[in-house]
């Protein structure tokens, strides 16, 4: 009788065994779910922004094209071509309206410039200002562009990197741009670069440039002598594109400074961005890196970069990282860096990284923990660019994240023959004659973009069907703006192969904000690297202006802060680059704030 | 009276270390493997699956046995789901474990489980949780030197216990049926024996089709079974089921088990009424 019981009460238990995960997936959605389809009235009330598509109504109607590289990789060519569509965003002609930069990957194909005419339209002004053709079978073709006013004449300058030659464009007072002499810059001939970012590393009042390759520099793409171009490993691999480094003179030339400034790495980078993170004053560097761990490199007082990725706990189990992106997400004045990874359900579940910084105050050291689990911005899909920003003003910054690789024939899926390619011995996966034909089928495709909003509390809710904004593309990048100058973040998305997207933002009237556009003296004068920490209704949020960041994307460079509704602000602290302080008290809302260095 | 000493030396010989040669090998593959790529990305994971197979096992084997088990094959158990699952939340780990250890119990054919406890659990997870769950394929170093020595100590350990020969037929029974997929999908004969030079093969050859308690006896059998479970991993991959070599042996393990236990019960029976 005791022995039946038993019987019963095991199989009972061996029942509830099976049944979690259905059990957990019904309370996840219950818990955090939404419901409700994409309706303006509906998500003003319920989440406080709507994000409405406009780029055709607005004269945006820029295409993206993929390149078309060596027929040796044709077989999976879907794969190898999957990156290069890309935005950007300055106001290059100090009108005081965001004009956006798009890039073109196909031979042939232009880039696109286009500017902000004040009254709700654009007009691509690249062909006159000589920033379109840029994609040929000469240099290469374009992977994405950063802005930033090297020379600190007031005017935002235009680095292109490419699979081929990089180029940097100085910018003419707005008037039109001139492409900087090679000699003056000191550029490789040829790099398969991903990223790069503008931030000046010495702190001279100078912007420095960091480059990463993802591509070893060695293979014209477009040209091979040989197949052996894959990656040695799916998650580590080192024979990738080299990182460089180039030194502003402060006279108009660069110097090349990568390996003694310890950045010397054949990893596949695929994103970086740079902020102070221990509080030295200096910007450190974080990379992610494609079939291989992220990095952090610590800026040793502009003399060395030292990676303390694995001491810091964040660089020992690879993943497949494609972005990086700084958020301060639970408003305590610390960044959290996000970094984007690979989920799919049943094949591989990477789960993006949230690192979330953990002071380990007795050693003094700087040590980062994932809450991406913890804070419900795990599981993206095969996803690339990821930007926060207060889509709804409401205090709280959010994340959107592009997601999408191969978008080919529906209902068809290559994953198991790149299971299968990617598991096996270095000598195979190596070499893309080896890679099974992807035949026109998809490879984690058609999966939507995650808008994520930050409740305040420690969680992110994902709201893409009911505020729209969402895309079921191979999004790539991801740029925030205030392109009608209203005091919100509009959300640019580029497609691969398709169609770039343009979203109005539409926050509830009841929401505050503040915005700052600053201006470096003894800094540079783009201002990147600023600390800027606002204090309102016993709140606290830490912004930095950006040189880059996220996948091929750079956002407008003013600041934004969300204030929620009834804002009260205290004071807004500034830490520039040249380590001033600059305090200001009280400022008023729902406006932006032109603030000059301080001499 | 023996001294201490004396009793600690006959206990110490009269271990049955070859049925440890499993628990070593797997923990021997797991620590060069972490040191070597950090595959485990932290020692929770391991110690949560590890631990809730420990548990259920415990709680189990006093229940239904009333004794404490031995926890060798536990740990293997666990240790296993430590590797092959892949997931960034840790309630898979304990839920693959707390599924591998209580099928022992649950799923039993005339006294014998019949399943090998971790691959129950490992394809339980992919089936019911999909969305958290992956199994280890890609994410482990794709070098040749440590395939090659994880290859040698492993067919030595386990030809060292009489098992050899299950490896061999599966292993060459995966290359025959690669040439055919080769020439089916016109994928490189390269492409098609890739996955059996990665470390998930590895853990599936040395591990799960060797389990001495979900193996069947026969001699010929343990040739049979191998090939078919080779068969019908090729059937599924043609299917493009990406863990088609746990989803074969989910299949074919039991069913063999179930045949050879139901055709044994019968000729026992037969032999008694005679």
């Amino acid at each position: 009788m005791q022995k039946r019981v038993i019987k019963i009460l095991a199989t009972l238990f061996f029942v509830l065994l099976l049944a979690t995960p259905w059990l957990m997936k019904k309370y996840e959605h219950w818990r955090y779910g939404v419901s409700g389809g994409q309706d303006e009235a509906t998500a003003l009330k319920r989440y406080g922004f709507y994000l409405q598509e406009v780029s055709s109504d607005i004269g945006i109607h820029f295409n993206h094209e993929a390149p078309q590289l060596d027929s040796k990789l044709e077989p999976i060519m879907p794969q190898v071509a999957s990156v290069g569509a890309s935005a950007s965003v300055a106001d290059f002609n100090n009108d005081g309206w965001e004009d956006i930069y798009l890039t073109n990957s196909r031979k042939g194909t232009t880039n696109a410039l286009y500017e902000n005419m004040g009254e709700g339209t654009f007009k691509d002004v690249a062909g006159e200002m000589g920033v379109d053709s840029l994609n040929n079978d000469k240099e290469g073709t374009s992977m994405g562009s950063i802005w930033g006013d090297y020379d600190n004449d007031g005017y935002e300058d235009l680095f292109v990197y490419r699979w081929g030659k990089p180029v940097l464009f100085h910018n003419d007072q707005g008037t039109g741009f001139t492409r900087v002499d090679h000699k003056k810059t000191d550029f490789p001939k040829w790099v398969n670069a991903n990223t790069a970012i503008w931030f000046d590393y010495d702190r001279d009042g100078n912007l420095d440039l960091f480059m990463g390759g993802y591509f070893d520099e060695k293979f014209d793409l477009w040209h091979l002598k040989t197949t052996k171009i894959m990656p040695e490993s799916f998650e580590y691999a080192h024979n990738g594109g080299r990182n460089y480094l180039f030194h502003n003179n402060g006279d108009g030339t660069f110097t090349e400074v990568a390996e003694q400034m310890g950045l010397t790495s054949h990893r596949w980078s695929l994103s970086s961005a740079a902020t102070d993170l221990n509080g030295s004053g200096y910007p450190d560097l974080v990379v992610a890196n494609d079939y291989g761990v992220d990095e952090l490199f610590i800026n040793e007082g502009g003399k060395h970069f030292n990676n303390i990725g694995d001491n810091a706990d964040m660089g020992f189990s690879p993943k497949s990282g494609m972005n990086v992106t700084f958020g301060d997400v639970m408003n305590q004045g610390n960044y959290a860096i996000y970094i984007t990874n690979i989920s799919e359900p049943g094949v591989l579940v990477q789960g993006n990284n949230l690192w979330v910084p953990s002071s380990d105050k007795k050693k003094g050291k700087l040590n980062y923990k994932n809450l991406a689990g913890n804070m419900g911005v795990e599981l993206g899909g095969w996803s690339y660019c990821a930007q926060f920003g207060d889509l709804n003003n409401d205090g709280f910054i959010d994340l959107y994240v592009a997601n999408g690789y191969v978008s080919a024939k529906k209902g068809t899926d290559y994953w198991y023959d790149f299971s299968k390619i990617a598991g096996g011995n270095e000598k195979i996966i190596n070499d893309a004659k080896n890679w099974p034909d992807m035949e026109g089928r998809s490879l984690s495709g058609y999966q939507q973009n995650k808008i994520w909003i930050n409740d305040g509390a420690g969680r992110f809710q994902e709201v893409s069907g009911v505020v729209g904004g969402s895309l079921k593309k191979d999004s790539r990048a991801v740029a925030y703006a205030d392109l009608w100058n209203r005091g919100v973040l509009d959300v640019i998305v580029a497609n691969q192969n398709g169609p770039v997207s343009v979203f109005k933002n539409k926050v509830a009237d009841d929401r505050n904000w503040i915005g700052l556009k600053l201006e470096g003296t003894e800094s540079n004068r783009s201002a990147i690297g600023t600390q800027v920490e606002i204090y309102w209704n016993g709140q606290r949020q830490k912004q930095v202006v950006s040189g880059g960041s996220g996948f091929s994307s750079q956002n407008q460079r003013r600041i934004y802060f969300g204030l929620g509704i009834d804002p009260k602000v205290d004071k807004i602290l500034i830490t520039w680059p040249s380590g001033k302080e600059q305090t200001i008290d009280s400022p008023k809302v729902n406006q932006l704030h032109k603030i000059k260095e301080p001499k | 009276m023996p001294d201490f000493t004396t009793t600690f030396f006959q206990k110490i010989k009269s271990i049955q270390y070859k049925s440890y040669t499993a628990a070593i090998l797997i923990t021997c593959i797991l620590i060069a493997a972490h040191l070597s790529f950090g595959i485990l990305g932290g020692y929770k994971k391991l110690g949560i699956a590890i631990g809730a197979s420990f548990l259920v096992e415990i709680i189990m084997g006093r229940l239904f046995l009333g004794k404490w088990r031995n926890l060798s094959s536990a740990y293997i158990s666990g240790i296993s789901v430590g590797i092959l699952i892949r997931s960034p939340m840790f309630w898979p780990y304990a839920l693959c474990s707390a599924l591998s250890i209580s099928s022992k119990y649950v799923l039993r054919y005339k006294g014998r489980h019949i399943w090998n406890p971790s691959n129950f659990g490992v394809v339980a997870m992919l089936i019911l949780a999909s969305n958290s769950v992956a199994v280890l394929s890609i994410q482990w170093g794709n070098n040749l030197w440590p395939m090659l020595v994880i290859w040698v100590i492993g067919s030595y350990s386990i030809w060292k216990i009489k098992r050899f020969h299950i490896c061999a037929t599966y292993v060459i029974s995966f290359l025959f049926f690669a040439v055919f997929r080769s020439w089916i999908t016109g994928d490189p004969y390269l492409a098609e024996i890739s996955p059996i030079t990665g470390p998930m093969y590895q853990l599936f050859v040395f591990f799960m089709i060797t389990d001495p308690r979900t193996t069947v006896k026969a001699k010929w059998g343990q040739y049979a079974v191998p090939f078919a479970i080779a068969f019908l991993e090729f059937i599924l991959r043609l299917n493009e089921f990406v863990y088609a070599p746990f989803y074969a042996l989910f299949i074919v393990g039991p069913t063999a088990m179930y045949l050879e236990l139901w055709w044994k019960s019968r000729t026992q029976t037969q032999a008694v009424q005679s």
